[in-house]
């Protein structure tokens, strides 16, 4: 009995052993090893991106709650333009990227 | 088969310290197949984990007694459903599990976000492997399930507190709570290694701490069940360190739980929600050393053990750590947003935090205390409940108000117009309902008064958000009352599964507040014959009869009894005195009134030799609202936890902007 565990055990280890080096078994010499993470650039236009999102989730939840009476025509008309606004300029900030983006691909191509 | 456990366990405990090593290396350096491998020796540590578990059960479904967990938590006689719940019954056993989970939780976590975040999920891995590796050396090295010994003709069976039904799934909830709380709190690490604050980090934590606390809930409502059936003193919960170990992690995540719809929704308190991540998971481990290391006496542990230094230490470690860390990504955390006012949704959420956060601290102390005390000489100087209820009243009652009117403000601020419209109908019905009860003679009770006044005050607010939304969505879209009211939960299941959330904690404390300020106690000592009344209840006690079970033998004095001079049954109460374990427990009888929600609730204090037995009645009006409350408040956390798949396409849309591969 001892011996029988004893074997399954170093099958369980052996086991585990190769589906550990198994991203190695698979590609010995990679092209690119690297992990993929985003760079500034990247960094800044996700932060762009989460706050143009941020912004129309906000409207669109002021404009719910106007609508069922939470907020009062004052309130709403004092909150949504700040709001509008904030959008507006991550959207721009957003396409402002996209644009000289593109210019740099066109000039490296 | 002990070796094959041991190999098992020792193989996890490798893998682990692969996954630390290898996946802090592949993260540091930024090494693809590496931390591929790393993340493979997780998912491979779960599958070592569960042969593990799996020599351990099948070891105490054989009853194999050469097994020394074995032969000290069952017994020849002891009924099968007990025999596989006495794996978490014993120390070994319930590290066993916490390993289990942990490792099953990781593998789930690797899994779901192999495609999403690799920066995040690289840091993600060697943190997870550190808790591992920290549970599977206590298994190896500590405190092995697997120790054998020449087996003894019989065991010394299970703990007779511990054979209810309840057992089989009130722990495995608990650690299903705690051992989720462990996932986040990696999340949390992983995204300060990696400096990423953005949102996904966010998502991924918001939905593991929900589900570790909609566990943990539920596994402490069905802990406070089995100590009302089980263990006989006639509550539900008496303060005890190891069920304060439970609450104080809840109470941490329902504040972040609320937080972080701050930060997504305004961008604010990164450094706090981060501080409450790391705050949970510490006092999901400090509970567990409570329950571990016997350095509290507590009803709710049933073991005694070396593990305490080394768990105090762990804790010390994490706590260091994971604050030095959060304290040098400071400038990452900044808020680029204020709190624009303070009467606002954000503002409410915040004085929600505040007041949870603060309970949970004044627990904390209490829980604390006798451990200091001692420590400075003065020997273990408990603290008692009217500490924590008078705490419970001064933090619980702002609290169950705050729950009113958190829904009824909107973000950013409210006028005292918008106010007015808004709490004119809830106000309304909470000033009706405390004049009527107190016409009714609650009075009697101001704790009870002010908290059935709040409660209908909080029930009305959500009454009306429901009505109200359903009306703005009906004037939107058209269609039916009830597609309406379908389509406003489904377009936001977070906001509506919480308020009905809500409303099972406004159920939970109409129940405590009438089964503990309007109950009624009394004990008489009663012959065969005899009769005692208790409010409206008479009970005529007949005959006591003796009953020879599986492994215990049972008394029950039977009872009858009868309201308002009707007959309702026979309730029987008594004892049971276990064989193998040589120990004596109270079975209660229990009468439930289900269209008022009031128990009557017998315990046979005492047998005497003259045919005499004496009794504790109480009668506990509205109890049976605690339980109910459980089922809505699952009820509304999964609504909560579905996934929606408008916050999906968002992700995706966003990631797929990046050029990013995303998935969530």
């Amino acid at each position: 009995m001892t011996t029988v565990a004893l074997l399954l055990g170093a099958l369980l280890a052996a086991a585990c052993a190769l589906y550990v080096a198994l991203p190695f078994l698979r590609e010995p010499a990679p092209a690119e090893d690297r992990l993929d993470q985003p760079g500034t650039l990247e960094r800044r236009q996700l932060e762009l991106a989460e706050e143009r999102d941020r912004a129309l989730a906000a409207l669109k939840e002021l404009e719910f709650d106007h609508r069922t009476g939470k907020v009062s025509d004052d309130d709403y008309r004092e909150l949504v333009g700040p709001l509008r606004r904030r959008a507006a300029e991550a959207l721009r900030a957003l396409e402002l990227r996209a644009e000289s983006r593109e210019e740099r691909v066109r000039a490296a191509g | 088969m002990p070796e094959l456990g041991r190999a098992a366990l020792a193989v996890c405990l490798g893998l682990a310290v692969y996954a630390v090593v290898a996946g802090g290396i592949a993260a540091a350096m930024r090494r693809r197949r590496l931390a591929r491998s790393a993340q493979n020796a997780l998912l491979a540590a779960f599958i070592a984990s569960l042969g593990a578990a799996a020599v351990l059960l099948g070891a105490l479904l054989r009853k194999d007694f050469s097994f020394v967990y074995v032969a000290d938590h069952t017994s020849l006689q002891l009924p099968k459903q007990y025999t596989v719940s006495a794996f978490w019954g014993g120390q070994e056993g319930s590290l066993l599990l916490w390993l289990v989970i942990l490792t099953g939780f990781g593998a789930a976590a690797v899994a779901l976000n192999r495609r999403v975040e690799t920066a995040v999920l690289a840091w993600v891995v060697p943190v997870l492997g550190l808790v591992t590796t920290f549970f599977a050396f206590m298994l190896v090295v500590v405190s092995s399930p697997f120790d054998t010994q020449p087996a003894p003709a019989d065991g010394a069976g299970l703990n007779p507190s511990l054979q209810n039904p309840y057992m089989m799934i009130h722990p495995p909830f608990l650690y299903l709570g705690f051992v989720g709380l462990t996932i986040p709190f990696a999340f949390a690490m992983g995204a300060l290694l990696a400096r990423r604050t953005d949102e996904r980090w966010i998502v991924a934590t918001r939905r593991w701490t929900l589900f570790a606390w909609t566990a943990l809930g539920i596994g402490q409502l069905l802990g406070a069940h089995w100590a009302y059936v089980e263990v006989g003193w006639g509550g539900y919960y008496a303060w005890d360190p190891v069920e304060n170990a439970a609450l104080m992690p809840w109470l941490v995540a329902t504040a972040f739980l609320h937080s972080v719809m701050i930060q997504e929704k305004r961008g604010m308190l990164k450094v706090w929600n981060m501080l409450l991540v790391v705050l949970a998971f510490c006092l999901a481990l400090f509970g567990t050393f409570l329950t571990r290391s016997g350095v509290v006496s507590s009803i709710h542990s049933f073991t005694q053990s070396p593990l305490g230094p080394w768990f105090l230490g762990f804790i010390c470690l994490v706590t260091i750590c994971s604050l030095a860390l959060v304290f040098s990504r400071l400038p990452l955390l900044r808020a680029k947003t204020r709190l624009e006012s303070l009467v606002s949704r954000e503002a409410t959420f915040l004085y929600n935090n505040l007041l949870l956060v603060a309970l949970c601290l004044t627990i904390l102390w209490g829980v604390a205390f006798p451990i200091l005390s001692d420590a400075v000489g003065r020997g273990q100087i408990t603290v008692s409940a009217p500490y924590y209820n008078f705490f419970l009243r001064v933090f619980g009652l702002p609290l169950l108000l705050l729950m009113g009117i958190g829904p009824l403000v909107a973000w950013r601020r409210a006028s005292l117009r918008s106010l007015g419209r808004s709490f004119a109908w809830p106000a309304g019905i909470a000033l009706a309902t405390g004049i009527l009860l107190l016409a009714l003679g609650a009075g009697s009770s101001w704790v009870g008064l002010v908290a059935y006044t709040f409660s209908a005050f909080v029930l009305g607010s959500i009454g009306y958000e429901f009505a109200r939304g359903t009306r703005a969505r009906r004037a939107l879209a058209g269609g039916s009352w009830s597609s309406a009211f379908a389509e406003l939960v489904a377009r936001n299941r977070r906001r509506y599964g919480g308020y009905v959330v809500h409303a099972a904690i406004v159920l939970l404390a109409i129940g405590v507040t009438g089964s503990s300020a309007y109950d009624s106690v009394k004990t008489q000592k009663l012959k065969p014959g005899q009769t005692m009344a208790i409010g409206d209840y008479r009970l005529t006690y007949r005959a006591l009869v003796k009953h020879e079970g599986a492994n215990a033998t049972e008394y029950r004095a039977l009872l009858d009894v009868r309201r308002r001079g009707h007959f309702l049954e026979t309730l029987a109460s008594g004892k049971n005195s276990y064989r193998a374990e040589q120990q004596v427990s109270n079975e209660v009888g229990i009468r439930s009134d289900y269209l008022t929600g009031e128990d009557l609730f017998v315990i046979t204090d005492q047998i005497n030799r003259n045919g005499s037995v004496d009794f504790k009645v109480l009668v506990k009006p509205l109890v049976n609202l605690i339980w109910l409350s459980g089922v809505l408040f699952l009820g509304g956390s999964l609504i909560a936890l579905w996934p929606s798949a408008a916050e999906q396409r968002r992700l995706t849309a966003r990631y797929r902007e990046l050029r990013a591969p995303a998935r969530a």
